[in-house]
């Protein structure tokens, strides 16, 4: 039972941070990615738009 | 005999036979929907009455008979609108404009309205029944204890729920251009959530409860709004799927992100097994401590689930739409949203902290909370700068300044909320007035002021008014509750912080200094200032109320086109 508990409190504070960090990071390139500028500054507009 | 009518299916609709509702004739047919719903509601209605009959307590027995009625309700509506409706179910679009579906939105915005006015008021009630325990009156259906409850789920899941299920429903359509998925399901949602939260609420007023902190409805209410749940998911994503626009916009994000983590939320914390089916009593799988941090873990992100990712989905479509501005940095709307959906899960134990909870634990739920600064502020710094190129709008516009008011008290409440889980700060502020004053200063002046701006804007776009019956009126709603929300926070913060001081008082001899009941005393004047605030709040959603009453009476509409809405008193921009 400890020893499981120790494996998978070790395994998520290592691997389990990097993955999230790492997926946040992907977040992150794809918000700031210049070539997806024009595509969000339409989308800021989305709410403004109508049928 | 199809061939004889098969003259006038063809007008029934452009888009062929294979339309549901209509048979190949184009005569009318009952859709598996309706037919299999009326069936469900049919069963329901009778293994209700069986349970009712056998029930162990009478107030389980009454939840039981509600539910058989509700269930015949339900048939009987069903096949009505059945017999009553044309052949062909509701077009998706008409003359390449889609054909929204704004009742179900209609029915949510009034009945956030009147749930607010009724969970307003009894926090009015218990507020003085703290100052004065008399009006109590002795009876157990009006005891604090059972009240308060009331309170906290009339306003969070009755008035909240129903703004956020409302206006996702709208934003979900107007964002995607595209009708509402569903011909029942939608209803469905709407009448069932609140049928839920008839049950949870007559369910605490005679003393029904699984004592979990928002999350007392006993196993057979957590039942129901689990299907109800689910429906609502699969609308909302069914909508999003037939969208025409090729982008989902960041407002559907975050109502998507509500409503996926409420549901592990609520599956997670109401693991409980019933005593019998005939009983309503039933007890959690987890035990000691491990149901504490399971509770913790709903209770905080039911706050940033439910009373922020949702209603910062409001504040994303509403704030840009009605400044008629765009939103200030979409991309920062991404990581906003990311950020918060990482962070968020994981500050719940700061609820816990010295506790049993493992110490690790409790810095790991204060180290989160702290980083929640970043993209609380990231994301009220959006809201605000919104407005760059508009903030003349604040001074003629009473509906986008509470809205702005409401993204600043997001701000403040979201700072606040960190540096009280820091174990420091927490062990003078746990268990005192402060955290109702923070909790408050979310819930009036983030939750419900960004919900009133939602609602004076729907109102008038939904009935196809040109504006609102009185937007002076809305001024004074504004100024009365903001008044309201001041007297109520500065008490609290006060009583809080007074209260904390004095449970930690030594004598030199190293005695407590005040006994408990000497510390009650002390808040007596605190107690009433926070009631006539509240007074003063509930003042101000009456007038509202009367102002949304009067502006859906009003006979004058909007422009003939129902595309196109009115957006009173803004001059318009470029």
């Amino acid at each position: 039972m400890n020893e499981t508990y120790r494996a998978l409190a070790e395994f998520a504070q290592t691997w389990g941070l990097l993955y999230f960090v790492g997926i946040f990071l992907c977040v992150v390139a794809y918000a700031l990615s210049p070539r997806r500028k024009k595509q969000f500054e339409e989308a800021a507009r989305m709410p403004l738009r109508e049928d | 005999m199809s061939q004889l009518n098969s003259s006038d299916g063809q007008e029934v609709s452009g888009s062929g036979a294979t339309e549901p509702g209509v048979d190949q004739s184009g005569r009318k047919k009952m859709t598996f929907g309706e037919g299999g719903l009326a069936i469900v509601f049919a069963i329901l209605a009778l293994s209700c009455i069986t349970i009712a009959a056998k029930a162990q307590d009478t107030a389980y027995a009454f939840h039981a008979y509600l539910s058989a009625f509700a269930s015949i309700a339900a048939v009987f509506v069903i096949l009505n609108r059945y017999v009553d409706r044309p052949a062909a179910l509701p077009p998706l679009e008409i003359d390449g404009k889609p054909n929204y579906n704004f009742g179900p939105v209609k029915f949510a915005t009034i009945a956030a309205v009147f749930w607010g006015i009724a969970g307003f008021t009894i926090g009015v009630i218990i507020a003085f029944q703290l100052a004065f325990p008399a009006l109590n009156f002795d009876l157990p259906w009006t005891a604090f204890g059972r009240l308060r409850p009331l309170h906290t789920s009339a306003v969070i899941f009755a008035f909240g729920g129903n703004v956020l299920i409302g206006t996702s429903f709208y934003v979900v359509q107007r964002t995607s251009r595209a009708r509402l998925a569903g011909y029942l399901a939608p209803w469905f949602v709407v009448l069932g959530y609140n049928f839920f939260i008839v049950i949870a609420g007559t369910g605490y007023l005679l003393g029904i409860t699984q004592s979990k902190e928002y999350a007392e409805p006993e196993w057979y209410a957590d039942l129901w709004l689990t299907v109800v749940w689910v429906a609502y998911l699969l609308v909302f994503l069914a909508t999003i799927w037939r969208r025409r626009e090729p982008h989902i916009y960041v407002a559907n994000w975050f109502y998507l992100a509500f409503i996926v983590t409420i549901a592990m939320l609520h599956l997670g914390n109401n693991a409980s097994i019933p005593v019998s089916v005939f009983s309503p009593k039933s007890y959690i799988v987890w035990s000691g401590v491990q149901d504490a941090m399971v509770q913790w873990w709903y209770g905080h992100n039911a706050v940033g689930f439910f009373l922020t990712a949702g209603f910062l989905a409001i504040m994303y479509y509403f704030i840009p739409k009605r400044a008629d501005r765009p939103v200030y940095s979409y991309r920062l709307s991404i990581v906003h949203f990311w950020a918060l959906i990482f962070i968020y899960i994981w500050a719940g134990p700061h609820h816990l902290h010295y506790t049993a909870l493992p110490d690790w634990a409790q810095t790991l739920g204060m180290t989160f909370s702290i980083i929640l600064w970043m993209p609380s502020w990231g994301g009220m710094i959006n809201g605000l700068m919104t407005l760059s190129g508009a903030w003349d709008k604040l001074r003629t516009d009473p509906v986008l300044r509470m809205m702005v008011v409401s993204v600043a008290f997001y701000g403040m409440s979201t700072f606040e909320g960190p540096m009280m889980s820091v174990k420091a700060v927490n062990s003078l502020s746990h268990y005192t007035d402060w955290t109702i004053g923070h909790v408050h200063s979310g819930a009036l002046g983030w939750v419900a002021y960004i919900s009133f701006g939602a609602v004076y804007c729907l109102v008038p776009w939904l009935w196809n008014k040109k504006q609102l019956y009185s937007l002076k009126l809305v001024n004074w709603h504004f100024w009365i509750s903001t008044i309201g929300i001041v007297f109520y926070i500065s008490a609290m913060w006060v009583a809080g912080i007074l209260q904390g001081l004095m449970w930690r008082a030594y004598t030199s001899l190293g005695f407590l200094e005040y006994s408990f009941i000497e510390t009650v005393e002390a808040m007596h004047p605190f107690y009433i200032i926070r009631a006539v605030g509240g007074v003063l709040f509930l003042i101000g959603a009456l007038l509202m109320a009367f102002n949304i009453y009067m502006t859906i009476r009003e006979p004058e509409t909007a422009e003939a086109d129902t595309g196109v809405r009115a957006n009173p008193s803004l001059v318009p921009a470029e």
